[in-house]
């Protein structure tokens, strides 16, 4: 794509660590020294990996501190690359990042009810610290096969206490029981969960018991046509009023086509309610709503203009409004 | 949440007079006039009329709960006249129930029936647009829901004439027991009975909601007699209230015709005519609620126990929320957030349904009918708690 796509900065490794069997984490400064821009609980970073490899990953370092990022990354013996140049990676070396995105924020409320699976702990990290400073009630319930393999549990129960941070590891008492944690939903309480896709499955089946909306998710995601790159801007052709918008990196495809005056009936503006429903007629989503099923996201025919965007590689989509 | 609380204003009207079911809307007016929560001596409850307060009643469900019923009568001290709805328990009871109905009633499965659903729109309305007037409740917003509602859910066609009074009683009976609720009820054993029949398995067909609701007994979810109490919930809660739904939106834009003009100009904007009118005449008014522990609404103490009577009709016209033209139909106004459909955790199932029968009908209209204005005087029912009319005749100019 053009060199408009989002803009890179220059970073380096600062520290290596390792956090857990095949966890590491690694703190990035930026090389002219300069702060981050500022950023909000649940974004990640594009990391260039090498070899054209573009990989996302979540932020698990504090938003009050602007010198450094944190990331973490699991070592995944099968993937297709981008874990294993990112263990790779020594300090000192150089890389090529994005400046943090947010595709999973954290929304205002009462209650929150954090759960992780593995790896899925890191974008959490910094919502518990924000729902902690605002005082917000929370719990967290951070699954995983064992204590070892579990990256900053230790961390995270001496540093919230552990009637706020549940460790459950599957080695000692088995596998999160979705059932009892999910079966009492409460009021004002919002559920965040990150993790496999499996446990997000049966979470998001559980869920349907819950208010619409509660429940929000972040998928370690890859469409057909590659992960990474999914915020470049794309264009959307107006089937029915016969315009063209350019939908940047930092708008929704609902924001750019109400600002030439198209109306599309919408209601959270978050992919939670699914009001905002529109007929593709080409192109190719990515979808990124908590309303859609598997089917209907793999059917392609339909999408939620208010989050999901142009798959990688799809520079247009030609929509029904 | 305010710190500081007073007394609630006590008032003398009473919601469920006649002349206040007929025309709500003075009545709505003087109760916001009086606070966002009042106190009514008629019924004794507290009428919660802001839409604040409102959204903070249906998004607390916690303290705002379920389980008392939606009508005057606290039915956990004194059972109700049927078994518990869904519409009438908490968490976690409701938390399974829920999960069986979201899980057959969802954006991927309602979008299948805009095919069957298509047709008999076009069907009714050819024939309607023949005729230089008719009744838009009568001979439109009654018939439609009627001829595909029942087939989405699958019951076979002996016992379809119980499905209206029975939703009268079942809606009624969130309100007193007075004559109107009387007159719902007469035969209400009889209707009851065939409504009941039709939520069994065996007569249910394997292709429409209720097989699917069903299913989730076999993977063990829920009960069979949860089964049979959600299949009862649809029939009940899905016929009438989109019935009203169609004539509420026919009523309205027969009394705006630059809005039709412009929807015959550009009928995607079919939904939001639809939700503005939803917003402004909701077919279900209010209902109640039973406070779980004593709280402060509105700068009002509400001990526990008490009843809160939620009036959605008047948050839904609340000027602080829609500013001072709140009881004017809008076609530019974004009407989302409004709380027709509820909102929160008892929040419409149906909500996807019913947009999509009120959205085809008024397609449909719109194709084959350049004008629609009322040709004498809507007569508005008598109900405890739903808003609609029984005739709204109605003079048409075809395409």
């Amino acid at each position: 794509m053009t060199a408009s796509a989002g803009a890179t900065i220059e970073a380096v490794v600062d520290t290596v660590e390792i956090v857990a069997d095949q966890v590491v984490s690694l703190v990035l400064r930026r090389t002219d020294g300069q702060p981050f821009q500022p950023w909000q609980p649940g974004a990640h970073i594009d990391v260039h990996v090498g070899d054209g490899l573009v990989r996302q990953y979540s932020l698990c370092s504090s938003p009050e501190e602007l010198d450094h990022l944190r990331i973490g990354v699991l070592h995944v013996p099968d993937s297709r690359g981008g874990s294993k140049a990112v263990h790779a990676l020594l300090a000192g070396t150089r890389l090529t990042i994005s400046e943090p995105r947010n595709n999973f924020p954290l929304r205002d409320s009462r209650r929150y009810l954090f759960i992780a699976g593995g790896i899925g702990i890191t974008p959490l990290m910094p919502m518990m610290e924000a729902a902690d400073r605002a005082g917000r009630e929370w719990t967290l319930i951070y699954g995983g096969r064992s204590r070892k393999t579990m990256a900053f549990a230790q961390q995270l129960e001496d540093r919230y206490g552990a009637d706020r941070v549940r460790i459950v590891a599957e080695d000692e008492v088995g596998r999160l029981d979705l059932d009892g944690i999910l079966g009492m939903p409460r009021a004002h309480m919002l559920v965040y969960a990150c993790g496999p896709g499996g446990m997000l499955g049966a979470i998001e089946e559980r869920c349907m018991g819950w208010p619409p909306g509660a429940l929000h998710t972040e998928r370690f995601v890859a469409s057909s046509l590659g992960a990474g790159a999914a915020n470049e801007p794309f264009e959307v052709e107006l089937a029915r009023t016969g315009t063209t918008v350019t939908v940047p990196n930092d708008k929704t495809i609902l924001e750019a086509v109400e600002e030439v005056g198209v109306r599309v009936l919408s209601s959270c503006r978050g992919g939670l309610c699914g009001t905002c429903e529109t007929q593709i007629i080409s192109g190719e989503p990515e979808h990124r709503d908590a309303v859609l099923t598997e089917e209907d996201k793999e059917a392609g025919e339909v999408m939620l203009v208010c989050v999901s965007r142009a798959a990688a590689g799809c520079p247009r989509l030609v929509l029904d409004l | 949440m305010t710190a500081t609380t007073h007394e609630a204003n006590v008032l003398g009207d009473d919601p469920f007079e006649t002349a206040n079911l007929l025309d709500p809307y003075p009545f709505l007016a003087k109760l916001r006039d009086a606070g966002a929560v009042s106190y009514l001596e008629a019924t004794g409850s507290y009428a919660v009329a802001g839409y604040e307060e409102v959204y903070e009643v249906l998004t607390d469900f916690e303290t705002y709960i379920s389980s008392g019923g939606l009508g005057p009568r606290d039915i956990r001290q004194d059972s109700g006249w049927r078994p518990p709805s869904i519409l009438e328990s908490d968490p976690p009871i409701h938390t399974v129930m829920r999960r069986a109905l979201t899980g057959v009633i969802n954006p991927g499965t309602v979008r299948a029936l805009r095919e069957p659903f298509t047709p008999p729109a076009i069907e009714l309305t050819e024939q309607l647009a023949q005729r230089d007037r008719f009744d838009a409740i009568t001979d439109l917003a009654e018939k439609y829901p009627l001829r595909v509602f029942p087939d989405a859910v699958g019951i076979p066609d002996e016992g379809r004439e119980h499905l209206l009074p029975y939703g009268n009683m079942v809606f009624n009976a969130f309100g007193p027991e007075n004559y109107i609720f009387k007159q719902a009820f007469a035969h209400g054993d009889e209707h009851a009975a065939a409504v009941m029949r039709n939520c069994e398995r065996e007569n249910l067909n394997d292709t429409g909601f209720g097989a699917r609701i069903w299913d989730r007994v076999a993977d063990g979810l829920i009960t069979e007699q949860q089964a049979t109490l959600l299949v009862r919930a649809l029939l009940s809660a899905g016929v009438d209230t989109t019935i009203f739904g169609i004539g509420n939106t026919l009523s309205v834009l027969a009394r705006y015709p630059e809005a039709w003009a412009r929807l015959r100009e550009n009928p995607k904007l079919a939904k939001f005519a639809v939700d503005e009118a939803l917003r402004l005449e909701s077919p279900f008014q209010k209902f109640h609620r039973t406070v779980a522990v004593d709280t402060v609404l509105g700068g009002v103490h509400l001990p526990a126990g008490a009843k809160v009577l939620v009036f959605v009709g008047a948050a839904n016209r609340d000027p602080r929320k829609w500013g001072d033209n709140a009881d004017d139909f809008d076609l530019d106004r974004s009407a989302s957030g409004h709380v027709a459909f509820g909102m929160g955790l008892h929040q419409c199932v149906g909500q996807p349904i019913a947009r999509l029968e009120m959205e085809i009908v008024l397609q449909e209209l719109l194709q084959r009918v350049a004008a629609i204005e009322p040709d004498g005087a809507p007569v508005p029912i008598l109900h405890n708690v739903l808003r609609g009319f029984e005739s709204l005749p109605v003079r048409i100019t075809p395409a």
